[in-house]
């Protein structure tokens, strides 16, 4: 066993984990955090996306110990301490950007990212940007409709989130 | 890595070596994390200004993404932004995709098209080690045991009149190369588009990243006509090796691509060679 020491949502977590465990098993199974999804498990799905330092990655490809003295942000950690829901999180909800709601954290999780990339997507860089991202509900159309509002009201609010 | 000689690997952005093990076709003793090494991610140009130097940790966005990399080697953004997807490119480093040299890799083509050099450190000292002799085969690369890549250096190509494109057929986003053609050139305007340099480099089309060297030899000294760039499409489409494979086509249909993404590349690249200063990346 390996000690990891991680920041999950801004809270600092020390564990012992065997060095072969997944983050995404770690972030699920250790740390009780079942918003982030295993679809695939083989790198394809995106359902799995966490934000590390910032930038979106794939937590079914990462050992947890990779993580020590990081920081991780997971669909949890989105909502504001008063548990207002995300602005992101809002325009999923608004735009029907979900069906069965599998793909979704990881679909708010890379939203995130993009949009603190790029604050003004055209519709063709949304598309891409979720590339590795699979939904098999919606046809994407409202998925992509959802980011295009978030990044509205994210860019009149003034508020880059990571 | 000496005490556990041939059950170590190395584990840098995992984009490769986690999905092999997940799969058990790669089941190392040991794996050896060099995420915390420092001073291994970096995109910066020479003192003498001519070479471009790449730490090997560098991840694919970053070179996607750099300046530096846009201005002085845009192929190298181009290729960069069209590996896997977002998450991945996050992860991935250069160094990590030329050490897996896998014949699908996007990397291996373009350092061919460029004619870069790979730069390795082991117990014996530092080496570096031209792109050609580096890929020897499929999964197989001039590493030796307990070495490892540490910078990857391609010549800046000339301030104008030099273009270059990295193309490929996809059979859905963010897949696995069907095809894919690295190409760098350069051209003597004074000299009615005569070109002096060609670099072309296959992904996909063979058991490793392939250089089509008749392809580049048909080009260089020649003025970059539509007829020019047919033959060395045809020579492309030739000299690749592909294989049969059920996922993503005959060897016939990959030879058809392999001609025409050339062309396509060829041309593109040579558009660009012709805009002023040459160097726009789109």
């Amino acid at each position: 066993m390996s000690s990891l020491k991680v920041r999950v949502n801004g809270i600092e977590s020390e564990k012992d984990v065997e060095p072969r465990l997944l983050l995404v098993h770690f972030i699920r199974d250790v740390l009780g955090l079942t918003g982030t999804h295993v679809g695939c498990d083989t790198t394809n799905c995106g359902a799995c996306t966490i934000l590390l330092d910032g930038k979106s990655v794939k937590s079914c490809t990462m050992f947890a110990v990779q993580a020590e003295g990081r920081e991780i942000t997971t669909i949890e950690g989105m909502q504001s301490a008063g548990g207002e829901l995300h602005p992101i999180q809002k325009a999923f909800w608004e735009n029907h950007g979900l069906q069965c709601g599998y793909c979704t954290p990881g679909m708010v999780m890379q939203a995130a990212w993009l949009l603190s990339e790029n604050p003004d997507p055209t519709e063709q860089e949304i598309r891409l940007g979720i590339s590795g991202n699979l939904c098999r509900c919606t046809g994407y159309q409202n998925i992509v409709k959802s980011i295009q509002e978030a990044a509205k009201t994210m860019r009149t609010e003034g508020k880059v989130q990571r | 890595m000496k005490e556990h000689q041939g059950d170590v690997k190395i584990l840098a952005g995992g984009m490769s070596l986690i999905p092999l093990m997940k799969l058990r076709l790669a089941s190392p003793g040991y794996v050896v994390d060099i995420n915390r090494v420092k001073g291994l991610e970096y995109v910066e140009e020479s003192d003498d200004g001519k070479t471009l130097l790449i730490g090997s940790l560098t991840r694919h966005h970053a070179l996607e993404s750099s300046a530096l990399a846009k201005r002085r080697v845009p192929l190298l953004s181009e290729a960069a932004g069209s590996i896997g997807d977002s998450q991945v490119r996050n992860l991935g480093t250069i160094g990590g995709a030329l050490a897996h040299s896998d014949p699908s890799g996007d990397w291996g083509a373009t350092i061919l098209a460029l004619r870069g050099e790979v730069t390795v450190l082991g117990s014996e000292g530092e080496r570096s080690i031209p792109i050609d002799e580096f890929l020897v085969d499929t999964f197989t690369t001039a590493l030796g045991e307990g070495e490892l890549i540490t910078r990857v250096s391609v010549p800046i190509p000339p301030d104008s009149g030099s273009g270059g494109a990295y193309l490929k057929l996809e059979r859905k986003a963010g897949d696995f190369a069907t095809a894919g053609v690295a190409v760098q050139i350069a051209l003597e305007k004074a000299d009615g588009d005569r070109c002096t340099y060609a670099g072309i480099g296959l992904t996909a089309l063979g058991p490793k990243n392939l250089r089509a060297s008749r392809a580049e030899a048909s080009l260089v000294g020649k003025r970059l006509t539509k007829e020019a760039i047919s033959e060395a499409a045809s020579a492309a489409g030739e000299e690749c090796a592909p294989t049969d494979d059920p996922l993503r086509g005959s060897a016939k249909y990959k030879r058809e691509m392999a001609g025409l993404f050339t062309r396509r590349a060829l041309e593109l690249a040579a558009t660009r060679a012709r805009k002023q200063g040459g160097r726009a990346a789109s």
